[in-house]
């Protein structure tokens, strides 16, 4: 240790101290003792199990039809009832995580990527290149999803790679946007003017430089984006542009079975309507723990 | 600040030349036969190609771009393929529906919203903030569809309080096609909850540990009053940007709302146009939604001027 | 608790009624990650009626924290764990909501350091200023008078308009005054002012320290005054306390205290400021070592023990009581008597290597020259004259500082010098005899190297993403051109020279205090090898002990490496430290440039003058002052003629305000843009 340095350390400098493993560690920690996380991560958890291992767990097959038993109501031996074709609701209610758990993430994972790259461009050259960006930008957000989400199934056909194009799509410009929020305000520090005065390019000054300290916003967007990924792919199956029948899916389902309400079948949809709503809830509390936890 | 408004206009006019660009060329790019749709599978190829002809969908993309757009601008948004007549009308009446069904939304759930926000950052890091928070994140992400169908089994079919279609009968007045909108409403309520609540939050948290309300504090302002005069002026500004823009985006993000309701507005309007390939009426519908956004994001930009001084002042020196 | 509990009230134990404020064995503590963190402990003191009390001390020291507690305003983590706090005879801390509102109403109040966000951006001044009336019942029509008249009284000279205007309106100085009016106008007999001229230029500080002063007088207030700046407490205040690390350890009249401290931490706090004297060619400054300590990791004894050079056994075992050193003083030391006998600090010892360069380079091509540098930024519609035609070079292994308050268009001229900011047309740059492009994108890569930066906020120069090993080692890749184990090499000997340790490679800023971020900034710096730094503000986000070691640190390495230095500071002590030439900047012109000693010994010109004059002295007799008037011109739209001339106290007439006086060089070296002779200057600042 140099012996002519005093460094000096308020209260508040040192909450933002400590090694970065440390850091990390900690992050975790504060990320552990919220109550609200555990509760978020328990519900992802079960879902995520149904969606993997859901053929295993589910008691029947979520396809094999009974005409004999259509439309039970719950029971013993139907605890969810049956639906139209006799098919067991809790066995389609459980399938029907797979393909949304597998849809989500990629989506929001292919709309983050592309709108951080876009968005690095726009705040880190500003000028020209942002005006025209960001009209596109502005234009894509007036497109209703349901449009964009009809010409990609014309175009390129049901399929579930449709769904995460579509997604991406519409999520690019809306996390472009708060990324280059992020880098506009970033740029200005001294270490980017640094960043040139060693003669160092765009791209390194963009990628290296900058994007390491706007992760954490990116990080929080990107699990806020995952909640509003699963709400849009329950959105669009219910629109019949999603993912398509006999897969069980809860989005479809409802939109298949609604019609059956009015006869007064509830159970058709409402098992898969608070699928949807729980595993929307459990995303939604673990991202505000991880954004709390960040932005502190 | 008449320069910021003509400035911002400019832009919005720049972003719909942009996006009737994307729609069309969006159209262009899709499979399928204009005369084929609506002739049918087994018309003639020669009657395909006559009704091209009269469509004008033959033509070069450059000469039928500027037919489109040029009649569009002056209020002629063409004849849709699907209906076979004018879409101008259409269009205007499922928009007003659509606004209507909007306003209604909006009426309940900004106060709301706001109070929550504004609840929360006056208890931040407290159980009820937590509350507000989670209930707002969650009710914002919940579809649509799902609250709509929790509450039409409640409303609608278990308890039968209210019409589970939002279409009233024709002519029915103020108090009874309230009474058709109020559960459409409220899934859009949901929905913009969270957004609102959130922002206002936010907003609130901010300016509450801002020095000009330790300022207002050690001046010796009893609380309320430095929490109505000092906080929520400056907190609300962001907020209410965050307002006008969702009206943009919940115009186009009807269609669920619509469909659960059989509600003839422009959502299920342009997803109809969509899925029968009626391109008129799609490329209208499109471009009259992406209007009503930039108008709101425009409203929303000057407001914020006007409650700004900042931006106020510097725009008029 | 305190030995000096009862030294200044005579009356002994009779109610406390006669002081303003009075401060009883104070602990306050955070609560940080589950744990707390003891910021303030035992701190006791008083405050007479219509006295002047400064409390100093470094950053970290718990300063701010003890006229939050006073206001009962801490952070929703922190609270006085024990201790009483009385102003004016009520016990602050048992007061009700009701109770505590009347008193922040009428009793005391408060002025802190950043006036721009101390007031509502969005609520228009004469109204914010009016609130303190009606919350004294006063009905709204006359409240808004009353307001009126109290702008008047803090010297603003237009108050019927600033009072109609927005926050973001005024300048700096301006706001302070309206916030230090707002904080009068009650008439309280407590005012708390936590370093209300820190964000301000020289100049308007010097007013507002004015303006603080008369104020005091005029309505008696006791003041509690708040500064990192020993000058200003100095220049303020009647009584001294010097916080460190949460205690109070001295105590005093200012008088005392600074010309003969008894804690050897004053002692060595004094010894760090640069005094008018002293320069990097005849000695190194003293500093304070080691590091303070953490809260919650205090030393067991005497807090400064492990840093202090005259600890013995005693200090390490034995927690010092406040010592009663005389009438009214008190110092927390064993060995308080023998405090001025702390010894130097080693290297501070003598200027120690010989400096052979310093003959030798000074008749040498100029190392980069700039000719006719004017740069205009338009801003919504205005255009802002950033400089205009400046010309300026430097010589190989000297400093060039510049000096000047803000909007001066020195940081311009820096960046100019960098390819940062590209110059307006007609300007040229020339490095070592060779035209230098304008943008840094243009530039080779051996430009880039000969030109490096140390920016003032080192939090902002550093990616805090990066190891000070990564942010080290691609300099030297990129501008070292150094490859495989030679980067290691270069990278010990890099760290070594400027004293970090190998044990903070890994670190990243966060982990580092300032002093020694801003040591990896030198450092960075300096890796390729360097021919000119420049050094924007270095020290001033630094402690005054943290700032004593940078300035050593640089003034080492110009003398190792032959580095020559465009050296930006507003501190004048700092720069005549390390400066050998001077140019001084104002509206982004260059009104004097020469020598340094000779820019300081004068003749100035007349806004030299003033900026000497503003500067707050730690010496007995203040100096006869000249006070500049008025705000700094908006550089979009500068004065005719001299642009110093709606200021300048020195005023020929007509000539000043029509004709711009061209920089005309005197003597040797030394030139000044004014139309008073040099002559009839040096006699008028003889009187």
């Amino acid at each position: 240790m140099s012996v002519s340095s005093v460094p000096v350390e308020s209260a508040g400098a040192i909450q933002a101290a400590g090694a970065s493993a440390a850091r990390r560690q900690e992050l975790l920690r504060q990320l552990a003792r919220s109550k609200l996380f555990w509760v978020g991560a328990t519900i992802l958890l079960f879902w995520i199990v149904c969606a993997i291992f859901g053929s295993l767990i589910a008691p029947d097959s979520p396809l094999a039809q009974n005409l004999e038993a259509i439309n039970q109501a719950p029971s013993g031996s139907h605890l969810f009832g049956t639906d139209a074709l006799g098919r067991d609701m809790l066995s389609r209610v459980i399938v029907g995580s797979r393909d949304i758990l597998i849809v989500a993430p990629l989506a929001t994972l292919l709309g983050t990527v592309a709108g951080t790259a876009i968005g690095l461009v726009m705040g880190y050259f500003r000028g020209l290149v942002d005006e025209i960006l960001s009209r596109f930008v502005e234009a894509f957000l007036a497109l209703p999803l349901v449009v964009t989400g009809v010409l990609a199934v014309v175009a390129l056909g049901h399929s579930n790679v449709t769904l995460i194009l579509v997604i991406g799509v519409v999520f690019t410009p809306l996390i472009a946007r708060t990324v280059r929020a992020a880098v506009l305000q970033e740029r200005e520090l001294d270490y980017v003017a640094a960043a040139r005065l060693r003669g160092e390019g765009a791209p390194y000054v963009m990628f290296v430089e900058i994007l390491p300290n706007v992760l954490p916003p990116i990080l929080v967007e990107f699990t806020v984006r995952l909640g509003y990924a699963i709400f849009t792919v329950a959105a669009l199956s219910f629109l019949n542009l999603g993912i398509q029948p006999p897969a069980s899916d809860w989005g479809l389902e409802i939109s298949q079975n609604y019609g059956q309400v009015a006869a007064g079948y509830w159970w058709e949809v409402l098992f898969d309507a608070l699928a949807i709503a729980s595993l929307i809830v459990g995303v939604n509390l673990v991202s505000d723990a991880v954004e709390g936890v960040l932005e502190r | 600040m008449l320069r910021f408004v003509l400035k911002r206009v400019a832009l919005a006019l720049l972003t719909l030349w942009i996006l009737s660009v994307i729609v069309f060329l969006a159209a262009q790019v899709l499979p399928g036969d204009p005369g084929r749709s609506i002739l049918g599978n087994l018309a003639a190829p020669s009657a395909v190609r006559t009704l091209d002809h009269q469509l004008g969908v033959d033509k070069p993309v450059l000469t039928q771009y500027w037919t489109w757009i040029s009649h569009f601008v002056q209020g002629h948004p063409g004849t849709s393929y699907q209906y076979q007549s004018a879409i101008g009308p259409m269009l205007t009446g499922a928009l007003g529906r659509s606004l209507k069904l909007a306003a209604l939304a909006f009426i309940i759930v900004v106060p709301l919203g706001i109070f929550g926000g504004v609840l929360a950052a006056l208890n931040v890091g407290r159980p009820l903030d937590r509350l507000i928070s989670t209930v707002g994140l969650s009710a914002t992400t919940v579809p649509e569809f799902v609250s709509g169908i929790i509450l039409i089994l409640v409303f609608g079919i278990g308890l039968s309080v209210l019409p589970i279609s939002a279409t009233a009968p024709p002519g029915s007045g103020f108090f009874t096609q309230l009474k058709y909108l109020i559960m459409p409403a409220v899934p859009l309520t949901l929905i913009l909850f969270g957004y609102i609540s959130r922002m206002a939050r936010a907003g609130t948290a901010e300016a509450l540990e801002s020095d000009y309300a330790r300022t207002a504090t050690l001046k010796g302002l009893p609380r309320g009053v430095m929490i109505r005069r000092h906080v929520l002026r400056n907190s609300l500004l962001p907020t209410i940007t965050v307002v006008a823009t969702q009206t943009g985006y919940l115009i186009g993000g009807l269609v669920i709302v619509e469909t659960l309701f059989r509600y003839q507005g422009i959502g299920s309007l342009v997803y109809t146009a969509a899925t029968h390939k009626d391109f008129p009426m799609l490329e209208a519908g499109v471009l009259t939604i992406g209007i009503v956004y930039m108008v709101a994001t425009l409203l929303a930009d000057i407001m914020f001027a006007l409650l700004n001084p900042r931006i106020r002042l510097r725009a008029a020196e | 608790m305190s030995a000096l509990a009862g030294l200044e009230s005579p009356e002994g134990e009779t109610p406390a009624s006669g002081d303003a404020l009075r401060v009883d064995g104070l602990d306050v503590a955070y609560r940080v990650r589950g744990r707390h963190l003891t910021v303030l402990r035992g701190v006791s003191f008083q405050i007479a009626r219509g006295e002047s009390f400064g409390l100093v001390g470094e950053s970290g020291s718990g300063k701010s924290t003890v006229a939050l507690a006073v206001v009962r305003y801490l952070a929703r983590n922190g609270r006085v764990s024990g201790g009483r706090i009385a102003v004016d005879g009520s016990d602050v801390l048992g007061l009700d909501r009701e109770e505590l509102r009347r008193l922040r109403a009428s009793t005391v109040s408060m002025v802190y350091q950043e006036p721009g966000k101390a007031l509502n951006p969005t609520i228009r001044v004469g109204r914010q200023v009016a609130e303190v009336f009606e919350i004294a019942g006063v009905e709204r029509r006359q409240a808004l008078e009353r307001a009126e008249q109290m702008l008047a009284k803090v010297r603003i000279s237009d108050p019927a308009a600033v009072m109609r205007r927005y926050p973001h309106q005024l300048s700096g100085g301006m706001l302070q005054r309206a916030v230090i009016a707002m904080a009068v106008a009650a008439e309280p007999s407590l005012l708390i002012l936590d370093e209300p001229t820190t964000a301000l230029d020289a100049t308007v500080e010097a007013e507002v320290l004015d303006l603080i002063a008369s104020l005091r007088q005029e309505l008696g207030t006791s003041l509690l005054f708040i500064s990192h700046n020993l000058a200003v407490i100095r220049r303020m205040c009647d009584r001294v306390g010097v916080l460190y690390a949460g205690e109070m350890v001295e105590e005093g009249s200012a008088q005392q205290v600074f010309s003969d401290p008894r804690h050897p931490y004053t002692v060595g706090l004094l010894r760090c400021i640069p005094r008018r004297e002293a320069t990097k060619s005849r000695a190194r400054l003293d500093t304070i070592p080691g590091f303070l300590p953490r809260p919650g990791e205090l030393p067991p004894a005497c807090i400064f023990a492990p840093r202090c050079g005259l600890a013995q056994e005693r200090c390490r075992t034995e927690p010092p009581p406040m010592y009663d050193v005389g009438p009214g003083r008190g110092a927390r030391c064993h060995f308080h008597d023998q405090a001025q006998a702390l010894p130097r600090t080693p290297e501070a010892a003598a200027g120690d290597e010989p400096d052979p360069a310093q003959n030798g380079h000074r008749r040498g091509q100029p190392l980069i020259q700039a000719t006719s540098v004017s740069k205009t930024f338009s801003l919504d519609g205005q255009t802002i004259q950033a400089l205009e035609r400046v010309s300026m070079k430097v010589r190989t292994g000297e400093t060039l500082g510049l000096v000047g308050e803000s909007g001066s268009g020195k940081t311009t001229l820096a960046r100019v010098l960098l390819g940062l900011t590209a110059p307006d047309a007609g300007a040229e740059l020339i490095l070592d005899g060779q035209q230098l492009p304008p943008v840094s994108s243009k530039r080779s890569q051996a430009q880039h190297k000969a030109l490096q930066i140390v920016f003032q906020n080192p939090d902002s120069a550093l990616n805090r993403r990066h190891t000070v090993r990564r942010l080290l080692s691609r300099t030297l890749v990129k501008l070292g051109g150094y490859r495989g184990q030679e980067v290691m090499r270069r990278l010990l000997g890099l760290i070594s020279s400027v004293r970090l340790s190998e044990d903070q490679l890994p670190m990243r800023p966060a982990q580092l205090s300032g002093g020694l971020k801003q040591r990896v900034a030198i450092a960075r710096a300096f890796a390729g090898d360097p021919r000119l730094v420049v050094c924007d503000e270095p020290t001033s986000a630094l402690d005054v002990s943290v700032q004593a070691a940078i300035l050593n640190l640089l003034g080492d390495l110009q003398r190792r490496e032959n580095v020559a230095y465009v050296f930006i500071s507003h501190d004048l002590g700092v720069v005549h430290y390390l400066s050998d030439r001077i140019a001084v900047l104002y509206l982004g012109r260059i009104m004097e440039t020469g020598s340094a000693d000779r820019v300081f010994s004068g003749p100035h010109h007349p806004y030299t003058e003033a900026l000497l004059s503003a500067v707050p002295s730690l010496e007995d007799a203040p100096r006869e002052r000249i006070r500049l008037e008025g705000e700094i011109p908006s550089a979009a739209d500068p004065p005719s003629g001299c642009v110093f001339h709606t200021r300048c106290p020195r005023k020929l007439g007509a000539i000043c305000e029509t004709t711009e006086p061209p920089l005309e060089e005197s003597e040797s070296g030394h030139a000044m843009s004014c139309h008073i002779p040099l002559t009839d200057l040096r006699r008028m600042q003889n009187e």
